[in-house]
């Protein structure tokens, strides 16, 4: 009798690249929901609209490199990155803005560099950093929580750029609570008597709290789940709260405390979400945590003393260039090699 | 001793496979069946192949040697059964190439008769070394799956004494019990086995580490080691994690040892030898008898009938499964050894050898290996995580991939087992042990043709060496002798040399004269051609006088 042949192992334990990117989509979803229910349609929409962009996207680029197109839009890579993308985003973006920004990502970050799996830079950061920089006027539209939006306006919003003259901008739309702070501090207010604004919560901004709470739900999810590892997190975590701690005790009244770095801005979404991109970050274990602390360190101090409201994409994309480097320096020894 | 409570530790990564254990460990090991021929490969082992002693025609014996060892690593080859050898050919034999080997075909006549068998003596009070030749000549090779001729493994060589005899009893791979059916039935022969060789070996302990999906064998062999009353030997259960059985892994669990990245276990004082060795050194030392059976497990859900069963060596694969009622129709893939490390058959037309531990007939739904293109990279790290040598299997796929033999070298290819987790967990389906097994492969080849380079540039500059040293000679030579010519103008000198050639001559005619056997062509001649022959010599002697004066 004869047989097939291929080589061993003939087991497998049938994960695949489009269940994982399905699962980390899943542990998305609680902070989407939540994130939608203090600001609205906006969230929804954004989201929408970015991964549709994504998909035509990936599938024209998919084309144009003469890829299988089924096989790789399977995969739920695009969608995940734009989904990212759109959280990143302000929640009041015009369509165009989104549109650029996630065509630049895929495009750019993520097929010019060879697709799926060869992207130095994580596309999601590549796409927010160049709408960031190319259109800065347009990233600082944050609604206020509650602000009361319904799926009409916020689509109008979406695809005109603006709403009816009826509606006051001012009094729905708010500095996120870390520009707020910046803010303040440079017209020399200190902490607390900035903090008073009620745009602050308990521990971090009102509704930024419960959404990074939500986050963080989704991200402990994945880690029970065996699909995203522990050093990233943890050390990007920690090293935030560390350094934010030093100088909360220095000096209280320039500087906020830990558990605000923590669990304001986009803090927890990019300790379990971003940073653990698996292609664009450190695959050591302890390179993963080098990768993570200089994630860590350096939004803090684009937060502190940049220019820019919040400094994770430039702290995401500076340590992604620095992976080749820690990877190499930071190889485990092997088994029964010297020095153990 | 009852089952020790002692210290283990962990090895890095690993994973929890399903055994499948219980498809195969139902009913009793099966008894010897007699085929209608038996196929022996001459390469059983690791080594030199052994070499054939008996031609097409000899009737052989049960326990006959009829293949001897070539060279020490190398060991004898018996018949399984007597009969009558019809055929020394090439033949299939189990390998991942599927290419074919010299084997020595065997008829049986099913009277399954002995050779005298030789007179047993007390282990304990033979030398080590003699203990290793009984064992070498019963054929032993490590049943585990390598194959490496037992006796050098018992040989420590500068060391006076071994920490650890290791026996691996942990059987690791799922689907195959062959080792723990032979534990379960076979008991006293894995003790008596594991401390002849702890004797071979003068070893401080002996321990039996067996994976706890195997209470019964456990308990079996605690019982065995209870009823002889030996308190010298330590069963300890291990976890079940594959690769375990790995022996560097089981070390490293039972001891805490590592063995050296590039050395052997022997390097730390430890030993390593699977249960069912154990067995045939019992067999070989205390009843004489060669490894010419051994238990091999048939399973899979594309079998009917699976178990385990005691098999004649070269027991033909499909005769085997047709003894035992044949495959179920949903057979997918045909595998020698497990589901992790064993090798795809293209046909079921080859013999059972020494280190067949499993047959595996993969149903459907059981080959779980998809068949569609991998995906990239995604560099997650899941096979770092699982990785029990602690490498870094995506960068060694980088490297394969890239074909940068040096660099993944770098990487301790070399270092890489084989066992199959990181393309088990891989979430791209890359099949990174086949490009592991690829980058090998080439290194070893580009290595034989750089000796081969390297031999044939060493006797080629030899040979320009020599050439030019004979140049050099002959140019010395030339020198004296015209510095001779000129200065020697000396007549003593000269008359001296003129009388010792003449001497020379004059000693050498008498020779020719007195010496009995002539030149035929110089017999019964003519007087015409004796007369041209004295002229001619007449000459020669004229030319002679002339140039020596």
């Amino acid at each position: 009798m004869q047989f097939q042949k291929t080589t061993s192992p003939y087991l497998h334990n049938n994960q695949s690249v489009s269940h994982v990117m399905r699962q980390v989509i899943y542990a998305l979803i609680p902070g989407t929901l939540v994130y939608s229910y203090f600001f609205g349609w906006s969230i929804i929409l954004n989201i929408a609209l970015a991964c549709l962009t994504a998909l035509l996207s990936e599938a024209l680029m998919l084309t144009l490199r003469k890829r299988p197109l089924a096989f790789y839009l399977r995969d739920n890579s695009a969608i995940l990155s734009a989904w990212l993308l759109a959280l990143a985003l302000p929640s009041l973006s015009p369509w165009w803005l989104i549109v650029i920004a996630t065509l630049f990502a895929i495009v750019v970050a993520k097929h010019l560099y060879g697709g799926l799996g060869y992207n130095p830079f994580n596309p999601a950061m590549v796409g927010y950093v160049v709408v960031m920089i190319s259109f800065p006027q347009h990233m600082t539209l944050w609604l206020q929580p509650n602000a009361g939006l319904d799926f009409s306006q916020a689509l109008q919003f979406l695809i005109q750029g603006e709403l009816n003259s009826s509606i006051n901008m001012d009094s729905i739309t708010s500095a996120t609570p870390i520009d707020t702070i910046k803010t303040g501090l440079s017209l020399n207010n200190t902490i607390a008597e900035i903090s008073a604004s009620p745009l602050f919560g308990h521990i971090g901004g009102t509704a930024w709290e419960w959404i990074a709470g939500a986050f963080l739900l989704g991200g402990l999810w994945l880690l029970y789940r065996g699909i995203i590892n522990w050093q990233i997190p943890f050390s990007m975590l920690v090293s935030i709260a560390i350094l934010a701690g030093i100088f909360y005790l220095v000096d209280p009244q320039q500087y906020s405390n830990p558990l605000f770095q923590l669990f304001s801005g986009g803090t927890i979404l990019a300790a379990f979400f971003i940073a653990t991109d698996p292609v664009s970050a450190s695959t050591t274990a302890t390179g993963r945590l080098i990768y993570a602390a200089g994630i860590g360190v350096l939004t803090f101090i684009i937060r502190t003393w940049g220019g820019y409201p919040d400094g994770i994409a430039f702290a995401v994309l500076l340590m992604n260039m620095a992976v080749p480097t820690i990877d190499y320096y930071t190889q485990p020894r092997v088994f029964g090699a010297p020095g153990k | 001793m009852m089952q020790t409570k002692q210290n283990l530790f962990r090895f890095h990564g690993g994973l929890h496979l399903p055994g499948h254990k219980e498809i195969s460990t139902a009913h009793a090991i099966g008894n010897v069946f007699i085929p209608s021929r038996l196929v022996l490969p001459l390469q059983q082992h690791i080594g030199e192949s052994s070499e054939a002693i008996v031609n097409e025609g000899d009737q052989v014996l049960k326990g006959q040697i009829i293949a001897k060892a070539n060279g020490y690593v190398s060991v004898p080859l018996h018949a399984p059964t007597s009969g009558t050898v019809t055929q020394i050919i090439e033949q299939p034999v189990p390998h991942p190439s599927g290419l074919s080997a010299t084997c020595i075909i065997i008829k049986p006549d099913h009277k399954d008769q002995w050779i005298e068998l030789q007179e047993t003596a007390d282990y304990r009070h033979m030398d080590p070394s003699a203990l290793r030749n009984r064992i070498r000549d019963a054929g032993i090779v490590g049943l585990g799956g390598a194959g490496f001729p037992a006796f050098i493994k018992l040989n420590p060589g500068a060391r006076t004494a071994i920490d650890e005899l290791i026996i691996n009893a942990a059987e690791c791979e799922p689907y195959i019990s062959c080792d723990d059916m032979l534990m379960r039935e076979r008991a006293v022969d894995v003790i008596e086995g594991a401390r002849i060789m702890k004797h071979a070996l003068q070893a401080r302990r002996c321990l039996i580490g067996i994976e706890d999906n195997k209470p019964e064998a456990c308990a079996a062999l605690t019982e065995a080691l209870t009823k002889l009353g030996y308190n010298d030997i330590e069963i300890i259960s291990i976890p079940t994690i594959y690769p375990a059985g790995g022996e560097k892994q089981l070390i490293k669990v039972l001891t805490g040892k590592e063995s050296p990245s590039h050395g052997l276990p022997l390097d730390i004082g430890v030993v390593c030898q699977n249960v069912a060795t154990a067995a045939a050194v019992y067999q070989a030392v205390i009843h004489n008898r060669p490894l010419i059976s051994r238990i091999v497990t048939l399973t899979g859900r594309g079998i009917n009938n699976p178990g385990n069963h005691e098999l004649l060596i070269g027991t033909p694969v499909n005769e085997w499964v047709e003894h035992c009622g044949g495959y179920d129709e949903s057979i997918e893939r045909l595998v020698m050894g497990g589901p992790m490390m064993g090798f795809n058959l293209g046909t079921d037309n080859i013999p059972v050898i020494k280190t067949s531990n499993c047959i595996l007939a993969l149903g459907q739904g059981e080959f779980s290996v998809s068949s569609s293109n991998p995906m990239p990279c995604i560099r997650c790290g899941a096979c770092m995580d699982v990785c029990p040598a602690k490498l870094l299997p995506q960068q060694l796929y980088w490297q394969a991939y890239a074909r940068d033999f040096d660099k993944i070298q770098d990487y301790n290819l070399f270092d890489c087992i084989e066992c199959g987790c990181c393309s088990y967990v891989c979430p791209s389906h890359i099949p990174l042990v086949q490009y592991y097994r690829f980058a090998k492969t080439e290194i070893w080849a580009q290595e034989r043709d750089k000796t081969k380079s390297d031999h044939a540039r060493i006797r080629h500059e030899f040979r320009l060496e020599r050439l030019e040293r004979e140049k050099l000679e002959r140019e010395e030579r030339m020198r004296k002798k015209k510095a001779a010519l000129k200065t020697g103008k000396d007549k003593a000198t000269k008359e001296k040399k003129k009388d010792a050639i003449e001497a020379a001559l004059a000693r050498v005619r008498e020779k020719q004269k007195q010496s009995d056997i002539q030149a035929k062509n110089i017999d019964n001649l003519s007087a015409e051609q004796q007369h041209k022959i004295d002229e001619i010599d007449a000459r020669r002697k004229h030319e002679q006088d002339n140039s020596t004066s």
